[in-house]
């Protein structure tokens, strides 16, 4: 039988976080993606060359350098204005940049830009006569949006959202070397403790492996569900 | 140049012995990258060729190894291969130790193994929606399987599956900065170290952060040459 010395409870646990990192990183990122891709899609020039900014810059760069950039780069920044709080106003407390928090908003940072990129193209491939009708229907915007847009867009998102989540899951791993106790980390650790790599380590893969095999379920549901009325899903 | 040894003079953090290490890591960066592509290419053509082979101790193999490959992270992977194989049971007796124990190698093996599972699911699918035309065609002309493959399936394959094998390229690039974890000084590492040094996290990081939007952008920009080129019979006639 599998003996993890000890660790398993451990190991467990640090399963749970990296779902509670992925799954805050997800909500993250699906926002900013929104608000990323109705940026790139509006008229204002402003919003459209700062969303084009962000996701292309945030793709030519490598996750983990983007990482340690806000996890360092972001706890000196923040000394910087408590120090400054404190020479203004004598106000005195310390912010401090944990990694659960640079992880989370590193990994949101990063995908939203490539869920802009989806979203963008989805919303692209619906119909300008869809939208059309909507307003000889006298739909305000909004309604435009929620009503026909939006689930119709979902459709065409789904498969980029879905392989985007998949990479993600997978990135979350890259918090364990700022120092995060994620699975990755604590295996890692066991693994040097007791110098068996594979004890805990396959497992770990075996994890991943089994979190992929449930996204692809929930996946196929969702896209059946926004393919409704579309014959076959 | 006088200015310019001036300039590197004044400056805490770029002058010539970081400069210097931040060259050996974009080095050490280029060589992980370009050997996995090369050796991934070389190891993934036959089994994505084969990976949809009839007999199934053939392609469930291939799929068991694609599957675990592409549904684990890479980090995950480069520790099983850079701990697990010191672990091997006499293995510091046998002349592999000499490539294991140093960082590069098992790093350039999880590398290797990662992109060839990538680039596998590529090349099948590129292989995959060959119009079937083209295959009866070929058939008809009385070619061998061997002889189909080379003159007909590989060469269209090679200009569906390119837009997302540029996609692979980028992305080990990127991935390549995990190198730094197991000791190697890439150009992360070489980030990390500059950091660890003068504590400079903006100097640090956003300098190797240009550095590899700069190899993306070019990486880009020769693959959309390289797709115009063999696409050139695809374009509208301009006139």
């Amino acid at each position: 039988m599998l003996d993890l010395h000890g660790y398993g409870p451990s190991i467990f646990e640090g399963a749970i976080l990296t779902i509670e990192v992925a799954i805050l990183s997800l909500i993250l990122a699906l926002a900013l993606g929104m608000l990323g891709a109705l940026a790139k899609l509006s008229q204002n020039p402003i919003p459209r060359f700062i969303a084009t900014v962000y996701t292309t810059v945030i793709r030519g760069v490598p996750d983990l350098v983007l990482m340690l950039l806000i996890f360092f780069g972001g706890q000196m920044l923040m000394n910087m204005f408590s120090d400054w709080l404190y020479e203004q106003f004598d106000i005195d407390i310390f912010f401090n940049i944990n990694e659960f928090v640079a992880g989370v908003f590193t990994i949101g940072f990063i995908f939203g830009a490539y869920m802009a990129e989806t979203f963008r193209g989805a919303f692209q491939s619906v119909h300008q006569g869809q939208i059309e009708a909507g307003l000889a229907y006298g739909m305000t915007k909004r309604q435009i949006f929620f009503r026909i847009s939006f689930p119709q867009m979902m459709r065409h998102a789904l498969p980029g959202l879905g392989n985007n989540w998949l990479v993600m899951l997978k990135t979350t791993a890259l918090v364990s070397i700022i120092g995060l106790a994620d699975m990755v980390r604590l295996a890692s650790e066991a693994a040097k403790a007791v110098h068996e790599p594979f004890t805990f380590l396959i497992p770990v893969a075996g994890v991943y492996l089994a979190l992929t095999a449930v996204s692809e379920w929930i996946l196929k549901r969702l896209e059946i569900k926004y393919s409704a009325g579309l014959g076959s899903a | 140049m006088d200015s310019l040894i001036a300039l590197l003079d004044n400056n805490d953090i770029f002058n010539v012995t970081t400069l210097l290490h931040y060259w050996s890591g974009f080095v050490t960066t280029i060589q992980l990258v370009f050997l996995s592509l090369i050796i991934g290419l070389i190891i993934a053509v036959p089994l994505g060729i084969l990976r949809d082979s009839k007999n199934p101790l053939i392609s469930k193999p291939i799929w068991a190894y694609v599957y675990f490959f592409r549904g684990t992270p890479l980090l995950v992977q480069l520790y099983l291969i850079y701990y697990g194989t010191a672990q091997i049971n006499g293995i510091q007796d046998t002349i592999f130790w000499h490539i294991l124990s140093e960082a590069f190698y098992p790093c350039l093996i999880a590398f290797v193994l990662n992109t060839a599972a990538y680039t596998t699911e590529i090349v099948r699918g590129a292989i995959r929606s060959t119009p079937k035309g083209e295959i009866e065609a070929a058939k008809a002309y009385g070619m061998s399987w061997r002889l189909r493959m080379r003159r007909i399936v590989l060469p269209s394959a090679l200009r569906r599956g390119l837009p997302a094998y540029a996609n692979e390229v980028i992305f080990m690039l990127h991935a390549s900065s995990i190198a730094s974890v197991v000791t190697i000084v890439d150009l992360t590492g070489a980030a990390r170290d500059i950091y660890a040094r003068y504590y400079a996290p903006f100097e640090a990081f956003l300098f190797v952060a240009a550095i590899y939007l700069c190899v993306t952008f070019t990486l880009i920009f020769i693959f959309r040459k390289l797709e115009n080129r063999i696409m050139a019979h695809l374009q509208p006639l301009s006139h």
